[in-house]
């Protein structure tokens, strides 16, 4: 128990001090996750939207696909990734194994498919509301899909949210594509992996305060914006 | 400002205008011509195809059969242009009072100043000046629905259609709209509305189409179809009317 303590103690310090090694790996974690969450933002908005208002040849199909692939395991889209990259890989050429950028090709695939599906149902239940007012003020399909994400602009917060709650807690597709190595590609989860077991506690303690804390801040912020959106009406219920 | 005594623009005719739906006729109208001055307002019961019928004229629903012309014109995107509509539950952005009339007049190109001045004409038009900055979807019922009709009026439309635009509303706002119709028609727009209040029928009413089970049962002048109806089915309509 006294151990147990001490470690918490130095772990606390290790925070109030400013350890660099510590906010070094946050950085690279903040990072890898916020630029992951951007691309698919920039790929899973559009998509999500497409499938919400067009109407073409296996929609029904990829609906279905991106349900599925939103509970994909990490350590399959891991592998994968890893697979892609290796030298003999397809992508080998371009070395990108064991660098941040495999960790946020890999972290893309787990979250672009969150942010589209979580996109199409919003912007579809939107676009019903809409659709018919929209026509009338002659705004083509094509041109209703900037209105319906911007007026759906809190819930597609919450859904990039959510998704950056997945990239950053994500241990497992990191961990293979980026290897883990010191300085380069350790992040928070797979640096409290490694501390865990190397029987540094006060290390992975601390990040894994300030992993709840990062937590805790995002589900504020989601329950902050649905409020807001209730207060000002924008809500989709 | 265009002239007060303006003409009805826009005028409107359908043609051999079928809908069905799995074997039953939901709307059939033969002939109708709109085409004088002053607003058209539809009366009849509920179902009776009021608003399949606003929908068809605005060409937001393909007939299976007959047409629709505007000045002699099929109905085309041009066309279509110039008309705008109020729905029976008006659909609001998700924006604000001054980003629901904005969107529409940047959607015709004004430059930022225009658009200023504009919405400031509307607003105040509208009684909605205070609520510039209020989120649309928080605005009152009343409200919401001056909103919708400032919003179509701010596409400048030759031909305006509105699906009950007062049914849940009190007297005061009422009366609020009516005014914004009857100056929007006094400045030439073709007002065509769907009514169940009688008495609003008498006050804005210039022409009266009676629609009952898909069909127009009678047209004409206002007074002529709200003291005299010809058919039996405006006669019995008008009668439970009263007594209500
Ligand atoms: N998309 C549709 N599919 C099937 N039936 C429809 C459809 N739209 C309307 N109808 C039917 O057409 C008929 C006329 O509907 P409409 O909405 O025009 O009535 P209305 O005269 O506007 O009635 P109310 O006064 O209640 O608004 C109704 O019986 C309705 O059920
Ligand atoms: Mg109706």
């Amino acid at each position: 128990m006294q151990n147990f303590a001490s470690e918490i103690s130095a772990a606390l310090l290790l925070i109030l001090k400013g350890d660099a090694e510590l906010w070094a790996i946050v950085l690279l974690s903040l990072r890898v996750s916020l630029l992951a969450v951007l691309i698919s933002a920039m790929i899973g908005m559009p998509l999500g939207a497409a499938l919400a208002v067009g109407r073409f040849r296996g929609r029904r199909a990829v609906i279905v696909l991106l349900n599925a692939l939103m509970g994909l395991p990490p350590v399959v889209v891991g592998l994968l990734v890893y697979l892609m990259l290796s030298r003999s890989g397809p992508l080998g050429v371009l070395q990108l194994l064991y660098t941040p950028t495999a960790m946020i090709i890999a972290q893309v695939v787990l979250v672009t498919p969150i942010v589209a599906a979580l996109t199409r149902q919003v912007v579809e239940m939107l676009a019903e509301e809409y659709s018919e007012q929209l026509r009338s003020l002659g705004v083509s399909c094509l041109a209703s899909v900037p209105v319906l994400l911007w007026d759906a602009r809190l819930a597609l917060v919450t859904a990039l949210l959510a998704g950056f709650g997945r990239a950053i807690a994500e241990v497992g597709a990191v961990i293979i594509v980026g290897g883990n190595i010191n300085h380069v590609t350790r992040v928070m989860t797979t640096t409290i992996a490694l501390e865990t077991s190397k029987g540094n506690l006060a290390l992975a303690l601390a990040l894994g305060a300030i992993l709840i804390g990062i937590a805790v801040a995002v589900n504020a912020l989601v329950s902050l914006l649905s409020l807001r959106a209730e207060q000002e009406g924008l809500s989709h219920a | 400002m265009r002239d007060l005594t303006a003409d009805t623009m826009g005028t409107l005719e359908a043609r051999g205008l079928l809908i069905g739906h799995n074997g039953s006729t939901l709307l059939d109208v033969p002939r109708l011509l709109l085409d004088g001055p002053g607003p058209t307002l539809i009366l009849g019961p509920n179902g009776a195809g009021k608003s399949l019928l606003l929908r068809c004229l605005h060409g937001l629903i393909v007939p299976e059969a007959g047409r629709v012309l505007q000045d002699g014109h099929n109905l085309g995107p041009i066309q279509k242009a110039r008309q705008a509509m109020v729905f029976q539950r008006p659909v609001l952005l998700r924006r604000t009072v001054t980003a629901n009339l904005d969107f529409v007049l940047r959607r015709r190109r004004l430059n930022r100043p225009a658009r200023r001045v504009r919405i400031e004409e509307l607003l105040h038009e509208g009684g909605l000046a205070a609520k510039a900055r209020q989120s649309a979807r928080s605005l009152s019922g009343g409200e919401a629905q001056r909103l919708a009709i400032l919003r179509a009026l701010a596409t400048e439309p030759e031909v305006l259609f509105l699906d009950e635009p007062t049914s849940a509303l009190d007297p005061a706002a009422t009366q609020a709209i009516e005014k914004m119709i009857l100056r929007a028609s006094s400045r030439g727009v073709r007002i065509v509305m769907v009514t169940h209040d009688i008495g609003q029928a008498r006050r804005l009413a210039a022409d009266v189409v009676m629609m009952q089970g898909g069909h127009v049962v009678e047209h004409g002048p206002a007074d002529e179809v709200l003291q005299n109806p010809r058919s039996e089915a405006a006669r019995r309509y008008l009668a439970g009317g009263l007594l209500i």
